[in-house]
């Protein structure tokens, strides 16, 4: 199987979607990439027609989209920074999310919002963002977090091609020159179907997005040094959340950390917690861990930043807490 | 232009009378019993010529967006006044079937996608619908109908900047329903929270033609609207109305009440028989009184057919207002279905 980063995989994705589908339209600048990854994104370039590139006006864009979206189009939106996704909420929130139960699901919203999210090494306090449990708690939206390249692939086809709903895609920054295997062959992922990235006996970690390669640095670890064998689940998706698989998995181990880059309080690693204690509460042999970012913002001073960062260290802490 | 015969004239007078007659039954939903429509609702009383002549310029594809005030736009629109009701009431025939209530009133069979009750919400998803339009090929266009208050959100703003930069097919329709009458064809007519004394220099500072209608009278209504229209099917890109109507003595905020009881044509006829709060209104400002007296002075119609007509549109109304009623709230477990597709 050959192998390409997220970045390039995420280009795969945005061409097949295009090909596939006459429909599909990219509303915003945030494909042309950073500099390091633009050339993921250079096939996009054949779609010239198909690409309109906004004035700085996420609300205005965001809502054209939204609007075209109810009349048929299939927007990707790629508002860039996560943090300016806040530019655009009244939109987003009160009109795209709102409009299919509203309408009794007589209208359908089939747009995709594309971010770069987390914390990237010097974006500071307006620039690092992971806004994905603030859409979790709002109605209406899914919610796909790939962690790996094929990942990143399956689940952009699912959103352009396959799903109907208002999608929010989170992009890790910091995943985007990660490399993996994807396959040949263009496959979709479905929302609500997680995996499990390394199979293990005695801990479970659920991690999403970039906490997945730092979970899986984790198991490395605890393997190497302690002996123990720690089984990495990846939801992919939080909203529709594959609830069967995070709770098989703790079935099983008995033990479990949650880690997630978003703030602790009401984070994505909260909601799973409040899921496992509720479902899973008779396979428990211990509290659930979570691994999050305290409830700061984020400074763009380097040392304050990486203190902050939930890192393999911070899950290989809070698993050996857990099995003492 | 389409010529607006005396027979075209009646009707559309015909339609505009039954939003009256149905804005009369919301409020007696509202006032009259405890449990109906418990929290604020915004009528169109008023501003019926606005609605009404705009709608009569649209053809099948063209899509319209509105906000909280749209009651009379549903109607102007072709929609069945007893599932207009229906939805006020949240009863399971209503457009929405009953889940958007008296803000959101949609129809998208009638291609009123999607309501919003956000001031300024519905003008970049017009934009948007409008940009459908456009890739698709065609003539079919995008409306937005908003009041005033909109001009001062952001969101307006930014969806006003983006049609015109990229030329989307789209009309704005802003009503400004507080205008003093002197101030209804042109000139100034500020409010109370925008700095701009006339809001039509905004959307033009944007490269957007721009004018004001005097939104009380039908025909100029139906000028303005059909020239714009004319204008954006050949490509020209977006147009913005100011259409100014004078605020109705029933309106009260949130809460509107019928000063005097149900509109009656006899006012049309001679406003010292209205109310004494409505009397200048109904001189200066109604817009069914005006083209009612109208279509008599021309000698289109007698006052005994306009009378007959308001009977018809009287049953017609209460026959809705039934239908409203008899129709069922949901199943309380309704509430967990629809929330994706």
């Amino acid at each position: 199987m050959r192998e390409l980063t997220c970045a390039e995989a995420l280009g795969e994705a945005l061409v097949e979607a295009l090909e596939a589908n006459p429909e599909v339209v990219i509303i915003g600048a945030g494909f042309a990439g950073t500099e390091e990854h633009r050339a993921a994104f250079a096939p996009l370039r054949r779609f010239s027609d198909r690409v309109l590139t906004p004035p700085i006006a996420e609300l205005g864009y965001c809502g054209i989209a939204i609007g075209a979206a109810m009349a048929g189009m299939r927007p990707v939106v790629p508002v860039g920074t996560a943090s300016f996704i806040y530019e655009a909420l009244p939109q987003l929130l009160n009109e795209a999310a709102a409009a299919h139960y509203g309408s009794a699901g007589q209208v359908t919203v089939p747009i995709v919002f594309h971010m770069r999210a987390g914390i990237r090494g010097a974006g500071g306090i307006q620039h690092s963002a992971a806004p994905q449990a603030l859409f979790w708690n709002s109605p209406g939206l899914q919610i796909a977090v790939p962690s790996s390249p094929a990942d990143m692939k399956g689940l952009m086809r699912t959103a352009l091609m396959a799903s109907n709903n208002p999608t929010i895609f989170i992009d890790h920054v910091r995943l985007q020159g990660v490399r993996g295997p994807v396959p040949d062959q263009p496959q979709n992922i479905p929302f609500g179907v997680g995996e499990v990235k390394r199979p293990g006996r005695d801990v479970t970690i659920v991690a999403t997005s970039v906490m997945v390669p730092r979970a899986l640095a984790a198991a490395a670890t605890l393997a190497r040094t302690d002996g123990i064998d720690a089984e990495v689940v990846d939801p992919r998706t939080l909203v529709p959340l594959d609830k069967a698989i995070i709770l098989t998995s703790v079935a099983k181990t008995g033990r479990v950390v949650v880690a997630d880059e978003t703030q602790r309080s009401c984070g994505v690693a909260a909601e799973i917690a409040a899921i496992i204690a509720d479902e899973g509460f008779s396979h428990l042999r211990a509290p659930i861990k979570r691994v999050a970012i305290p409830d700061v913002p984020i400074s763009f001073s380097r040392p304050e930043e990486d203190y902050v960062t939930p890192g393999p260290e911070h899950i290989v802490a809070a698993v050996r807490a857990l099995c003492r | 232009m389409e010529d607006l015969s005396p027979a075209v004239l009646g009707d559309l007078w015909q339609r505009m009378l039954l939003i009256r007659r149905v804005e009369e039954q919301v409020i007696h939903f509202a006032t009259d019993r405890a449990d109906l429509l418990t929290g604020n609702y915004h009528v169109y009383v008023g501003q019926e010529a606005t609605g009404v002549g705009v709608c009569r310029v649209l053809h099948t594809g063209d899509l319209v967006f509105t906000t909280h005030r749209n009651h009379g736009h549903l109607v102007a629109r072709g929609a069945e006044p007893g599932r207009v009701l229906a939805e006020i009431i949240g009863r399971v025939d209503g457009y929405n079937r009953g889940r958007g209530g008296t803000f959101h009133v949609a129809a998208p069979d009638l291609g009123v996608l999607h309501t919003s009750a956000i001031v300024g919400g519905c003008v970049p998803l017009a934009a948007g619908a409008a940009l459908a339009l456009k890739r698709r090929g065609g003539s079919a266009i995008s409306l937005a109908f908003f009041g005033d208050g909109s001009l001062e959100e952001g969101a307006t703003y930014e969806g006003l900047a983006l049609a015109s930069l990229w030329k989307l097919p789209v009309l704005f329709v802003c009503e400004h329903n507080g205008a003093a009458p002197a101030a209804r064809s042109g000139g100034e007519a500020a409010t109370s929270s925008h700095p701009s004394r006339r809001l039509a220099d905004f959307p033009a500072s944007l490269g957007i033609p721009s004018r004001v209608v005097d939104g009380v009278d039908l025909r100029s209504v139906h000028a303005a609207a059909s020239e714009a229209i004319a204008s954006i099917r050949s490509g020209g890109g977006p147009v913005f109305l100011e259409v100014r109507t004078t605020g109705w003595p029933g309106n009260r905020g949130g809460a509107a009440v019928l000063p005097g009881g149900d509109f009656d044509l006899a006012w049309a006829w001679n406003p010292h028989t209205a109310p004494p709060e409505l009397q200048a209104w109904t001189a200066e400002s109604d817009p069914v009184a005006r083209l009612a007296n109208q279509l008599v002075g021309s000698g289109a119609f007698s006052r005994a057919e306009l009378e007959t007509i308001d009977g018809q549109v009287r049953e017609q109304t209460a026959a809705a207002a039934r239908f409203a009623l008899a129709s069922a709230l949901p199943a309380p477990e309704r509430a967990l279905q629809h929330v994706f597709a």
